[in-house]
């Protein structure tokens, strides 16, 4: 028996995108002199103009950050930095239906995910991060602890609001004020996200946003009025990013890229395996740093559970992200579609065997049809390469060992995921990853509380929790 | 150790002194360098007192491959394992307190006194250091309350191979390996000038404390020469490099940035910090339900 969908659009009456956005500058919109052109992914329809921060936009909000931190933001007791966060929280929720649907415009992404995920994780990110601000001593930190000053922060797109909670939320629960640049194909939560800063009446200059491109990062970067950096990538720009502060005294976090495994021993539960991979790949398109995009399948399995994979697979929903029946969204870019084209055609070149389901591709819009790679060695590029979308590469292992070192023959280490009902073995293989993420029996996972970050080339330090908090201290007495 | 004479003047001795030769100690052997250099350390009053090794970059990959085979099994031993064997160096270093303290004198050219009191200082940090190894998941670990029916926790664990480059003294090399080593790293300590002739009479203390080889090694010469090599190994995973003059450090963190080595570096101050910085933390969840 099939069951037919009718369409369920999420309507976008709810969202006001102006024709053109300026930089949030010490509380205010300021225009821009240059701008580019921000689409939606889905249809490449232009929804906004935006401008591009240049070094002169940037030494203006850098001496905002630096007023503001010196006037107002240091002054402030813990409590009080505390309650602009948790207005900042309040407001959010009441307006999150306002930026699940700009997000899911403006990046690609299903509405589904970005009503039930992205938006309430962000709220529930500075709810969290409120309470911190007057708790400091007990972070471990030592007694009073100190903020940086002014932080630069560069976010990428993949969770355009969310990654800024991430960076924002810290930053001012700890005392620093603020400088981000969100993505360059992104920027529109972040700008509305303004908005709510002056409905919070959060002081002027604590948080300022100038929108752009690499250059505009790189300005951010080597500001000397920055002191301390925050970046969510790549791993080849947040090495860039490390040799750029090398002769400061910049303090930096980096989440940067990964290339995740997933381990499926012969005594998991199948079915509820297949729904972990699904989500661990192809969550927000596959455009996520932790996805689960090595599989590694005991052999005595492998074949049962690839069958089960396509045929869950062939009902993955791809289609219209406004939709609320669909599953899987645009891809973010005609550059990241490039780029995951480009990756899938040396998996077919080096001998792996693609499969994907039959689906109906827009000719509008950037589409990529949920794919697997089977066949694949260690060797291949797919295997070792972040595609950073829909696609996932499956290896096979014999022995527990051979999983393990499979998984860990990377220079990531940002997330892995285990699946077995037994209890010893999943301890096992927690304990021999070399990542910082460590989903077992699930995957894809995300809390305020929980801190995130990669080990080896995935990056420095972590967000969320209590250790996200000392990348924004300097350690008390 | 202490009747060495000025070579100026050199007389039959009544009995002529057994010296030691100072190699270097790589997976719990003491090699020469391969490169079969060596460099002299002089003093002010006696004039030249040994020629300890001249590390090289063979030298120091050799070493970063002992590091590395040694550190999954160091890693896995016991908290309470590596606790006792920091504590059992402690023991070894007070039995030896006066002969480390003659050879600081002898080296480096400090009073007695002070070169006591360093050592006694050395010997405290191994003790306090030793008893960090099963209190660090308390201190640095965490039960995250997430929303939703998952256990979640947060573990740190060891970031693998370190490599150290201390201050030229023997209480800067005892501070930058004790935090590195107790967490379950396994080290490299690039030992500069007259500091090795304590350094590799430290060795000895290693060999026997029950530290498995390959632990720590102790490569001594010139930081000049060995830590850009350091800096840009890819098998290095951590760098402190709080023993580098200042207007060098940049250099050797470009270097890092190939593989984003953790390089760090420290006022001199004894805190767990030195120990976390060369940490990971790891997050686990798993699902709760029947």
């Amino acid at each position: 028996m099939t069951f037919e969908y009718a369409p369920a659009p999420e309507s976008r009456a709810i969202v006001d995108i102006k024709a053109k956005y300026g930089h949030f500058i010490d509380g205010k919109f300021v225009p821009g002199k240059k701008h580019f052109a921000t689409i939606n992914p889905a249809t490449e329809e232009v929804l906004s103009q935006i401008s591009l921060g240049g070094a002169s936009d940037v030494d203006k909000a850098v001496a905002a950050a630096q007023k503001a931190y010196t006037k107002t933001w240091s002054k402030l007791s813990g409590k009080e930095r505390g309650k602009y966060l948790y207005r900042i929280a309040r407001i959010l929720q009441e307006r999150a239906r306002e930026f699940a649907v700009l997000e899911t415009l403006d990046n690609g992404k299903p509405i589904r995910e970005t009503r039930d995920i992205d938006i309430p994780l962000v709220a529930a990110h500075f709810f969290y991060h409120a309470g911190w601000a007057d708790k400091l001593d007990y972070a471990g930190l030592g007694k009073s602890p100190q903020p940086h000053g002014v932080a630069g922060q560069i976010i990428p797109w993949n969770f355009p609001l969310l990654m800024l909670a991430w960076k924002v939320a810290p930053a001012l629960a700890t005392g620093n004020t603020v400088v981000l640049k969100p993505a360059e194909t992104t920027s529109l939560t972040a700008l509305l996200f303004a908005e709510v800063c002056q409905q919070a009446e959060l002081p002027d200059g604590v948080v300022n946003i100038v929108t752009g491109d690499g250059s505009t990062g790189a300005a951010i970067v080597n500001h000397p009025g920055i002191h301390k950096i925050a970046f969510t990538g790549s791993t080849e720009v947040g090495k860039k990013i490390a040799r750029a502060i090398a002769g400061t005294n910049k303090k930096a976090t980096l989440e940067l890229g990964g290339k995740g495994a997933n381990i499926v021993f012969d005594d998991a539960p199948l079915d509820e395996t297949v729904e972990g991979i699904v989500n661990g790949i192809f969550f927000n398109q596959g455009h996520v740093c932790c996805a689960g995009s090595r599989l590694i399948l005991q052999e005595g399995i492998a074949d049962e559970l690839i069958e089960k994979l396509k045929v869950r697979m062939a009902k993955i929903r791809v289609g219209d992200p406004l939709d609320k029946n669909t599953d899987l969204g645009a891809i973010n870019s005609r550059e990241q579609l490039s780029k995951i084209q480009e990756l899938t055609s040396a998996g077919d070149a080096e001998g792996a065997e693609r499969w994907s389901p039959a689906c109906n591709l827009s000719a509008k819009g950037f589409w990529f049809a949920p794919t697997i790679f089977t066949g694949v060695t260690q060797a291949h590029r797919i295997a070792r390469e972040e595609i950073f979308g829909p696609v996932l590469s499956i290896l096979t292992f014999r022995t527990p060992q051979e999983a393990i070192e499979k998984a860990n023959n990377t220079p990531f280490g940002l997330s892995a995921g285990v699946w077995s009902e037994k209890g010893s073995r999943i301890l096992w293989a927690t304990q021999q990853f070399r990542a910082g993420v460590v989903w077992a029996n699930t995957f894809n996972k995300f809390d305020p509380a929980s801190p995130f970050g990669g080990y080896k080339e995935s990056g420095w330090g972590r967000e969320g929790g209590k250790h996200g908090l000392a990348a924004y201290l300097k350690e008390g007495k | 150790m202490a009747t060495s004479k000025k070579s100026s003047s050199n007389k039959p001795a009544r009995r002529l002194e057994v010296k030691k030769t100072y190699k270097l100690y790589i997976n719990g052997a003491f090699p020469r360098s391969e490169s079969g250099r060596v460099y002299e350390v002089t003093n002010s009053k006696n004039g030249f007192v040994a020629n300890p090794s001249l590390a090289s970059r063979k030298d120091l990959r050799d070493a970063v491959v002992a590091a590395r085979a040694a550190q999954s099994g160091w890693a896995k031993a016991t908290a309470y394992n590596r606790g006792q064997i920091l504590y059992r160096i402690a023991e070894m270093l007070e039995g030896r307190a006066d002969q480390f303290a003659n050879e600081i004198v002898l080296a480096s050219g400090v009073t007695p006194k002070k070169a006591h009191d360093e050592v006694l200082a050395a010997i405290e940090r191994w003790v306090w250091y030793a008893g960090w190894s099963d209190k660090l998941s308390a201190a640095f670990g965490a039960t995250n309350p997430v929303s939703g029916p998952y256990y979640n926790f947060t573990i740190p664990e060891p970031q693998g191979v370190i490599a150290v480059a201390p201050a030229e003294s023997f209480l800067a090399l005892i501070d930058a390996i004790a935090p590195a080593i107790i967490s379950g790293n396994t080290v490299i300590a690039l030992v500069p000038g007259s500091a090795a002739i304590a350094a590799m009479t430290f060795a000895e203390v290693l060999a026997t404390s029950d530290l498995p080889a390959g632990v720590l090694n102790i490569l001594t010469g010139s930081h000049d020469e060995l830590a850009p090599w350091a800096a840009s190994h890819m098998d290095i995973d951590g760098f402190d490099i709080s023993g580098i003059d200042k207007k060098k450090r940049a250099e050797l963190k470009v270097a890092g940035a190939e593989n984003l080595k953790r390089i760090h570096s420290f006022d001199g101050a004894v805190s767990p910090t030195r120990i976390f910085a060369f940490m990971e933390a790891k997050t686990v969840w798993h699902p709760i339900g029947v």
